[in-house]
């Protein structure tokens, strides 16, 4: 019988582990927290506010419709109007690229992706570190080069904001005779408008609006599931007064 | 006179009799819920019969809905997944619950396996059961294969291509099944529809029936019970099994219980954890299908890693998909590689227990290994647990027949 539940206990013990593990597994790099506040209404306006002034120039978040934006936030039609749609009309619209997307995949080799789901794809933590590892490449066409992501097209749209800055990297000749790269930490080169707290709140702003329309359901579902749980309680209760009632006879 | 020619024609019996008379509505219930005996001391174990029925009906019932939004085209399939995700009305519900459902439904007949292996469920005269529920386990295979195609994501397109291309190891006719397979060169729009007609008519089928057929093989010979003790032994002058009681209303009202545990859990997941941290919806499925970039670890989904853990630990193409489809297909011979004449492992000796407890720690670690990158140490981990996965097998008719039992008693072991 110990034996019995040893077995059950190991099969759930595996199940948990195997669960953990998939959620540990990510990019290689050791990345930086994200600490983004879903709930954080004003942070998600602020977002809002960064993607369309920085971000929908180039990409699009195709599935993602200003209204829903809007009532999520708290925003009346007119606000959403005049503070966020550029180059949309009615509010049922989804959000477009201001830039043409051939001319873009032309211009930079590669089409800025759509950001709808990014944040899931990649994982927000991806997303703020992304934003946060430009820095000065002379080999890079756009002057820029990303710690997160080597080689990217995208060039540096904050660096009015962050400022520019160079990475330091020590090299460390292997055994085998390759050259392996440690990052070591970024350098200020040149100050942007911001100082490095606002730029991080700045980006963790964007990151929570990105995570947002993402699954844009997500504040929905959570509150949904605590009734569908609490309803499950109570019918749980009474069906176990229920088979107790019916097994009583039972010996 | 008079009251006599009113009474002619009137039914005797009623609506129900005037059924019965057509077609054996009563007969049918009796024998299979109100006077089905079950033993009366199934514990916690037996829920997963009935949870695997609960999981079908739910996927069978979102999927109908899914079907009503999802376009089946290379073009669209993606895009209509996000439409049914933020544009209908519930779909985001409709669809977290069939993809929570397709894993679910893998846990709760891992475990049914499971239960079975602990209690002798296959051995004479459940054979016939065990097979057919290992046809619907391949079914079911098959159909999360199929389906997990047609959000078309990154993870959709490069699963399907590395699973189908392992039909290509076949000698002299793989490259013109893995042809077929794909109704293409390479998996495209027409792959897709193909798939899609699978998920939604031919294995859907397939499987309703082959349940149908588990449940009737079932009660022709009756359910096995944690003591492994045939209970139409001991029956009381009614005919009735001395430890049976009725599938209704006893079973069912404890199975309701089981159920809304079940629920409780499913329910936890789909609104607190639909993705389960990459787990049920894997992380690269949020970007549509590349056909020019490969992502950077291709993993299968969860429920196929163990065998995919064994086909990455042999270097050989060919022999890593023979042993892999073997994986697959061995646990079918199972009712004739136990030689032991005990059902139950309360009644089996330590050589079963020992070999049982390894195996669920090899099947586990082999699931988890099948999710790591095929380097180094992994294999080699790999490689060990692929050999003793086999060994549960193959050495099974040895170790069961040179195992001691202890005695079986007569009746069902239960406390009220």
């Amino acid at each position: 019988m110990l034996k019995l539940k040893t077995a059950a206990s190991l099969m759930a013990l595996g199940l948990c582990l195997v669960a953990t593990q998939g959620m540990a597994a990510g990019g290689g790099t050791q990345l930086e927290k994200a600490d983004i506040d879903p709930d954080n209404k004003s942070s998600l306006q602020r977002g809002a506010r960064n993607f369309m002034n920085y971000c929908s120039g180039c990409h699009s978040a195709q599935y993602v419709r200003y209204n829903t934006i809007g009532k999520y936030l708290g925003l009346s039609e007119e606000q959403l109007i005049d503070n966020l749609m550029f180059n949309a009309e009615k509010t049922f619209e989804t959000i477009r690229a201001t830039m043409p997307t051939d001319d873009a995949a032309r211009w930079y080799g590669v089409a800025p992706p759509d950001l709808s789901l990014m944040a899931r794809a990649k994982g927000a933590d991806y997303v703020f570190n992304f934003l946060k590892g430009f820095y000065v490449s002379e080999s890079s066409p756009t002057g820029v080069d990303n710690l997160v992501l080597a080689g990217t097209s995208m060039p540096h749209v904050l660096w009015e904001l962050q400022g520019y800055q160079t990475a330091n990297f020590s090299t460390h000749n292997n055994d085998d005779g390759s050259v392996e790269k440690t990052f070591e930490g970024f350098e200020v080169l040149s100050a942007g408008s911001m100082d490095a707290e606002d730029y991080d709140e700045f980006v963790r702003d964007t990151v929570n609006f990105l995570a947002y329309i993402a699954e844009p359901i997500r504040s929905d579902r959570r509150k949904l599931g605590v009734w569908v749980l609490m309803y499950l309680i109570f019918f749980f209760i009474l069906a176990s007064m229920l088979k107790k009632q019916i097994w009583k006879d039972v010996n | 006179m008079a009251r006599i020619e009113a009474e002619v024609g009137k039914p005797q019996g009623g609506f129900v009799k005037w059924i019965d008379d057509r077609f054996p509505m009563t007969a049918t219930l009796k024998y299979h819920v109100t006077e089905y005996y079950a033993s009366k001391n199934f514990n916690w174990r037996y829920i997963f019969g009935v949870l695997a029925f609960v999981v079908l009906v739910i996927q069978l019932l979102t999927g109908i809905f899914l079907t009503m939004n999802y376009k089946p085209a290379a073009a669209d399939a993606f895009a209509s997944v996000e439409y049914i995700m933020r544009d209908v009305e519930w779909g985001w519900l409709i669809r977290y619950m069939h993809s929570t459902g397709a894993s679910f439904f893998f846990v709760v007949v891992y475990l049914h396996m499971f239960r079975a292996m602990l209690y002798g469920s296959y051995k004479k005269p459940r054979e016939l059961i065990w097979l057919i529920g290992m046809l619907i386990f391949f079914v079911l295979m098959a159909e999360g294969f199929a389906g997990y195609l047609l959000p078309w994501g990154q993870m959709s397109y490069w699963g399907a291509q590395v699973i189908i291309s392992l039909f290509g190891a076949i000698p002299w006719v793989g490259e013109a099944i893995v042809e077929i397979i794909r109704g293409d060169y390479s998996i495209s729009d027409i792959t897709l529809n193909r798939f899609f007609a699978l998920h939604v008519i031919v294995l859907p089928l397939a499987l309703i029936g082959l349940v149908f057929v588990h449940i009737v093989a079932l009660h022709e010979v009756g359910s096995n019970n944690p003591d492994g003790i045939d209970i139409k032994k001991n029956k009381d002058a009614n005919g009735k099994p001395l430890d049976g009681v009725a599938f209704h209303p006893y079973h069912t009202s404890k199975d309701l219980v089981g159920i809304i545990v079940f629920l409780m859990i499913f329910s936890g997941v789909v609104f607190f954890a639909p993705d389960m941290g990459g787990m049920f919806l894997e992380h690269a499925n949020f970007e549509p299908a590349n056909l020019t970039a490969t992502p950077e670890h291709i993993a299968p989904v969860w429920y196929y890693t163990p065998y995919y853990a064994i086909l990455r630990a042999v270097p050989d193409k060919l022999w890593g998909f023979i042993l892999f489809a073997m994986a697959v297909v061995l646990p079918v011979f199972l009712p004739w590689l136990d030689r032991c004449r005990v059902r139950s492992i309360r009644y089996r000796g330590w050589m079963y227990k020992t070999a049982l407890s390894v195996f669920v720690v090899t099947f586990i670690s082999l699931g988890w290994l099948g999710l790591q990158p095929a380097t180094g140490t992994y294999v080699l981990l790999a490689r060990i647990f692929s050999v003793l996965y086999f060994a549960f097998f193959l050495l099974m008719p040895f170790y069961t027949a040179m195992d001691k039992t202890k005695p079986v008693p007569d009746r069902v072991v239960y406390h009220a």
